[in-house]
């Protein structure tokens, strides 16, 4: 048995110092991911979808295959490769400019027709990858680089609840909504998506969760003020739990 | 070997559904757009019974990505639009080629730019030569002119797409989809059993792999590019192709491709017919293009009439591949018409009057 309090790298991670910021969400959930992968024993029959975003370089940490799409194009290609082999795991990780700004009509009919895939959504209220711009998760009143002076809700429109939407769907299966910033939270995440790969592996539909994840270097914050920032800020905005469990 | 089964009167969009079943295309991705959707519809009719891949995707943009995401697993997939479809297409060709994934793309090309009609037309000869999606690649593009090559050049793009792992496209357009020709319905011989020790299909028994098309490292891109460009020459070499006829006493030489290239063949028999000793050079491979043969006989042939359906693109290539040894003229019918034998022959007649 290993050993619960000893630090340990899952097999499913690679041996790869990550590249990404210091207070960053996306380490946590790659971590989450790998342990959950290794514990299910399903490495070996895994095929991820890598975003373009902060988690495009995912495929040098994930110790599995793991291909690049298009910019929100993950859910066409995961739908490509789940059709030809129904018997694999297959996964997309996308951004929140990824999969609810550009890639909207892929996720949602990828949602619709019930694609026996799992998504893992990472909402970090910014387009991390190219500066911290405004994302269609930004809150109001959030200040990016393309919204100075902060988020008006009558020029760019509201903070989009894809998880809300997408449960509105008769094709999906299972959507929860969690939240790596603080231990608790990063447990029951786990939880989430070890959940939400089972439905998978069952064969019985569309799973999604959603992550709130820290950005501070998009936020233009220290990591400890991002932390009370999601506490504060975005979980009120983004109710956690459960959204659809069918 | 190959062994004929039988003779039935088609349409050309339902041959391109028979040579994908035939070439043992797995998975097809379509969005309905006329004069293409004989071929989503028979998919979805044959694929079901051959318990294989149909899905009308949202939207083209991700037909591609599907066809993307199944080519990587190893299975030969198609999709087929018409032109503004295609352009829509265009970042996932761009995608495949970058991760040498093949891939059959079928163009039914229609009259434009912009929502255009429903004609037929050549206006895309420049989008599916010259890559037409961003970054420096190209994609094989095989171009029938009769329902038999639309039946025929189908297996052939699957076969070329694995053999060189590249997408290709069948470019054709709304005459050829919508017209009824007899096929002969041959087995032809496929090469279905490509090896492919490059898909992703889970980590069993070897490494992970990963398919992807952005390459960061210090001069790794500059590498992938001179990469494909040895591929792109060895097709070059290898598979440029055109069918002539008549140029052993040519004085002028008609090149055309495609349903125009149908009433060029009119043309050049009714001039044999008056005695004017006229050719046909009908391209059958757009990229590669067959230069050489072009360039041979332009040492021979002093003047050249390139006919399109549309304002000139192919045109440019033919003088290209002359490179100022003859004279290269033109004569195009844009926006879905259809050049008329008539002008073709009296085309000739000026030139070489
Ligand atoms: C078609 C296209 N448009 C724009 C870009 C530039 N781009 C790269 S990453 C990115 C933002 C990704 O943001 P998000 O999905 O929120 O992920 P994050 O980086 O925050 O993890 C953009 C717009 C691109 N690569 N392709």
């Amino acid at each position: 048995m290993m050993d619960k309090n000893k630090i340990y790298r899952p097999e499913s991670l690679t041996d790869v110092q990550n590249i990404y910021c210091s207070g960053c969400g996306h380490g946590i959930i790659h971590r989450l991911v790998a342990e959950i992968i290794d514990e299910l024993e399903i490495r070996e029959k895994t095929i991820a979808v890598a975003p373009v975003g902060c988690a495009v370089f995912a495929y040098f940490y994930w110790n599995f295959d793991v291909t690049e799409a298009a910019h929100g194009r993950p859910p066409a290609v995961a739908t490509g490769i789940k059709r030809i082999l129904p018997d694999r795991v297959v996964f997309t990780y996308q951004g929140d400019g990824d999969l609810a700004a550009i890639g909207t009509a892929e996720i949602i009919h990828a949602a619709n027709r019930g694609e026996n895939i799992t998504v893992v959504f990472v909402n970090n209220a910014v387009y991390g990858m190219t500066g911290g711009q405004m994302a269609p998760t930004t809150l109001i009143k959030q200040k990016t680089t393309t919204s100075p002076r902060g988020r008006n809700p009558r020029y760019s429109g509201f903070p989009i609840k894809i998880s809300e939407a997408l449960a509105a769907l008769d094709g999906t299966t299972y959507i929860e909504r969690v939240s790596v910033h603080n231990v608790k939270n990063v447990i029951n995440a786990k939880r989430a998506l070890k959940k939400a790969f089972k439905i998978q592996i069952e064969g019985k539909g569309f799973s999604m969760v959603e992550f709130l994840a820290m950005c501070p270097v998009g936020w233009a914050m220290s990591s400890e003020d991002s932390v009370k920032w999601i506490e504060e800020k975005m979980i009120p905005e983004y109710p956690l739990g459960v959204i659809k469990d069918a | 070997m190959i062994r004929i089964m039988h003779k039935i009167l088609i349409k050309g969009n339902h041959a391109v559904v028979e040579g994908g079943i035939q070439a043992g295309c797995m998975a097809y991705y379509g969005y309905p757009i006329t004069p293409q959707n004989e071929i989503t519809a028979y998919m979805a009719k044959r694929m079901g019974e051959e318990g294989r891949v149909f899905i009308q995707s949202e939207s083209e943009i991700a037909a591609i990505n599907m066809v993307f995401g199944s080519s990587l697993t190893g299975a030969r997939t198609m999709t087929s639009s018409s032109s503004p479809g295609i352009s829509l297409k265009q970042e996932g060709i761009s995608y495949m080629a970058g991760c040498e994934l093949p891939g059959v793309i079928v163009n039914v090309q229609r009259g434009g730019p912009g929502l255009g009609n429903i004609s037929g037309a050549q206006g895309d000869y420049f989008q599916s030569t010259r890559g037409g999606g961003h970054g420096d690649y190209r994609t094989i593009v095989l171009a029938p002119y009769s329902v038999q090559e639309m039946f025929d050049f189908t297996i052939k793009a699957f076969d070329l797409a694995d053999k060189y792992r590249i997408p290709v496209i069948l470019h054709t357009d709304g005459y050829l989809g919508q017209m009824y020709e007899p096929v002969l319905v041959k087995e032809l011989k496929s090469d279905r059993k490509t090896k492919k020790d490059w898909i992703l299909d889970g980590c069993k028994d070897r490494k992970p792999r990963m398919i992807r098309s952005l390459l960061m490292d210090e001069g790794e891109l500059e590498e992938h590019n001179w990469k494909l460009n040895k591929l792109y020459d060895k097709i070059k070499m290898k598979e440029a192709s055109c069918q002539t006829c008549f140029t052993e006493d040519a004085v002028v030489a008609i090149v055309s491709y495609g349903t125009s290239a149908r009433i060029c063949e009119s043309a050049v028999n009714i001039l044999r017919g008056k005695g004017i000793k006229a050719c046909l050079i009908r391209p059958t491979t757009l990229w590669p293009f067959p230069e050489k043969t072009i360039s041979t006989i332009a040492k021979k042939v002093k003047n050249f009439l390139v006919v399109e359906m549309s304002l000139g693109q192919m045109v440019e290539d033919v003088k290209l591949a002359v490179n100022g040894m003859s004279r290269v003229h033109f004569y195009g019918s844009p926006g879905g018409g259809i050049p008329e034998t008539k002008v073709v022959v009296k085309k000739v007649k000026e030139i070489i009057k």
